[in-house]
């Protein structure tokens, strides 16, 4: 809204770009939400720790013999997958709501709409470094090899991200406009559970392990726990992981060009 | 400088769920409320605002007077930026502090002083900023050590007293408020009204809504009338 009359890719990129640069909005956003669900509880967000901290202590031993495994390797491979599940299917499902929980602000002050979708991805993200804890427990217990790869874990992290900010302006936009969406990604997250490998490897699969390859979620996963496992560079999942980035910015710039604008009617 | 510029704006809400009703190709006119109406593509819609077109520079005091739904609150929202017209153009130029809600952004968990920060932040302020604000915002509050207690234990009219506070306490060159804001009881009413009119003549251009003509014409000196979402006159008052 100035006096040149700007293209709607060009309003959209200024959306996403002000929306990063609020440095002060959305960190504080997505601590509030955490802080608010922890107020008055004596650890806080530490129950985030202790409950995946249970989470994965319980199932750990338990699909271990059930796959057969050898304890020391499948323990921190298990840890590691389900803490980055867990950051990756509720985000996904928080991404969801990103705008029609910021119905609110939405419709009564102009802030960038990206702000919203990194409200989200913080929350998240703070979720996930207390659940790191618990990884670093289990990989105290059961080093892994060391590897130079384990460089490559922060670099997993940002694509991780970068890939949710995409997700949540493209998701939140479809799911303003019709709200069957959420409760379709919902139950999809819920069975990719079960259908990627986070409880079990992929190599189990044997020869039908194309299986595994051809979802996208395990090359996510491949990328952040190779790195703290000390496997070999997954160059497949990375070469995946940054088609599907690219893919999705762009698919999402498109939709966000064309709706952005629609977004607070929709909420 | 500070304007504000609309050429020819529209605004249409659409209403998904609706497609069974059978509106045909009838325009429904109710008292009440912004014009039913199917858009291009055959769905329904509410017109809340159609054909307003105005220009408005620095110290213009806009009152902005209908009946209910006759658009006032959607015209403010397009000039704070919330809404962007499904039809035409509109030119903010200056800094919009949006009175529309005070109290968004704040949260019944947080204490007064960091409710402060989180409605500081809301509106556009950076930490520093804030900080330099704060005393201001207390002192004028008269809260004192309740600004340490979480918000749930304000009375209302506490919460709205640091609501008011806050967002009086941002400078901003274009002012949009639906209704006059009062706050408080009778002894921190005069006081609020003070803070009000001062940072509206610190302003450059006003927008107050309301379908009270006398407060209009007491603070504004230009008048808008909007019917059924149609901008029905424009004239200066003094």
């Amino acid at each position: 809204m100035s006096t040149t009359r700007h293209s709607n890719l060009t309003l959209a990129l200024q959306d996403l770009k002000s929306g990063v640069c609020s440095i002060y909005i959305w960190p504080m956003l997505g601590w509030q939400e955490i802080r608010q669900r922890y107020r008055r509880s004596m650890l806080g967000p530490f129950w985030l720790t202790i409950s995946t901290g249970i989470l994965v202590g319980a199932m750990g031993p338990l699909y271990g013999r059930l796959f057969g495994q050898d304890i020391s390797a499948y323990f921190p491979y298990l840890a590691i997958s389900l803490v980055t599940w867990l950051l990756i299917s509720t985000t996904v499902n928080e991404l969801c709501l990103a705008f029609i929980a910021a119905e609110g602000f939405i419709k009564q002050i102009k802030l960038p709409l990206t702000i919203h979708v990194l409200r989200v991805v913080w929350k998240n993200l703070i979720v996930f470094t207390h659940n790191l804890v618990i990884v670093a427990l289990v990989l105290l217990f059961y080093p892994p090899p060391l590897s130079l790869n384990l460089l490559l874990f922060p670099v997993a992290l940002f694509f991780i991200v970068a890939n949710a900010l995409w997700v949540g302006i493209l998701l939140g936009l479809m799911c303003a406009r019709f709200r069957d969406i959420p409760q379709i990604v919902a139950s999809l997250m819920q069975v990719a559970l079960f259908l990627t490998p986070v409880m079990w490897k992929a190599e189990m699969l044997g020869r039908n392990i194309y299986a595994a390859k051809i979802n996208p979620l395990f090359h996510f996963l491949e990328i952040v726990r190779q790195p703290l496992l000390g496997g070999p560079m997954p160059t497949l999942s990375w070469f995946v992981v940054i088609t599907i980035t690219c893919c999705g910015y762009l698919a999402a710039l498109a939709v966000f060009s064309r709706f952005r604008a629609r977004i607070a009617y929709w909420v | 400088m500070s304007q504000v510029i609309a050429a020819d704006i529209a605004v249409e809400f659409p209403i998904y769920g609706t497609q069974s009703r059978s509106l045909k190709n009838t325009f429904i006119r109710a008292a009440t409320g912004g014009i039913l109406a199917r858009d291009a593509a055959q769905r329904v819609v509410i017109r809340a605002l159609n054909n307003v077109s105005f220009s408005f520079k620095e110290g213009d005091r806009v009152g902005i007077i209908g009946h209910n739904g006759s658009g006032k609150s959607t015209l403010l929202r397009v000039i704070a930026g919330a809404y962007e017209p499904t039809r035409g153009t509109i030119n903010v130029q200056g800094k919009v502090a949006s009175m529309l809600s005070i109290s968004i952004g704040m949260e019944a968990e947080a204490t007064g002083l960091e409710n402060i920060h989180l409605r500081g932040t809301i509106m556009g302020l950076k930490p520093r900023e804030i900080e330099a604000l704060t005393e201001g915002i207390a002192d004028f509050s008269e809260l004192g050590d309740y600004l340490d207690m979480p918000l749930r234990t304000f009375s209302s009219g506490m919460y709205m007293r640091l609501a008011f506070a806050i967002s009086t306490s941002v400078p901003a060159d274009i002012i949009v408020m639906d209704e006059w804001l009062s706050v408080g009881d009778t002894s921190f009413y005069e006081k609020a009204q003070q803070r009000l009119k001062a940072m509206i003549d610190r302003s450059k251009i006003l927008f107050l809504a309301s379908h009270d003509e006398n407060l209009i014409r007491k603070n504004c000196n230009i008048m808008m009338r909007l019917n059924h979402g149609e901008m029905t006159g424009l004239e200066r008052i003094c």
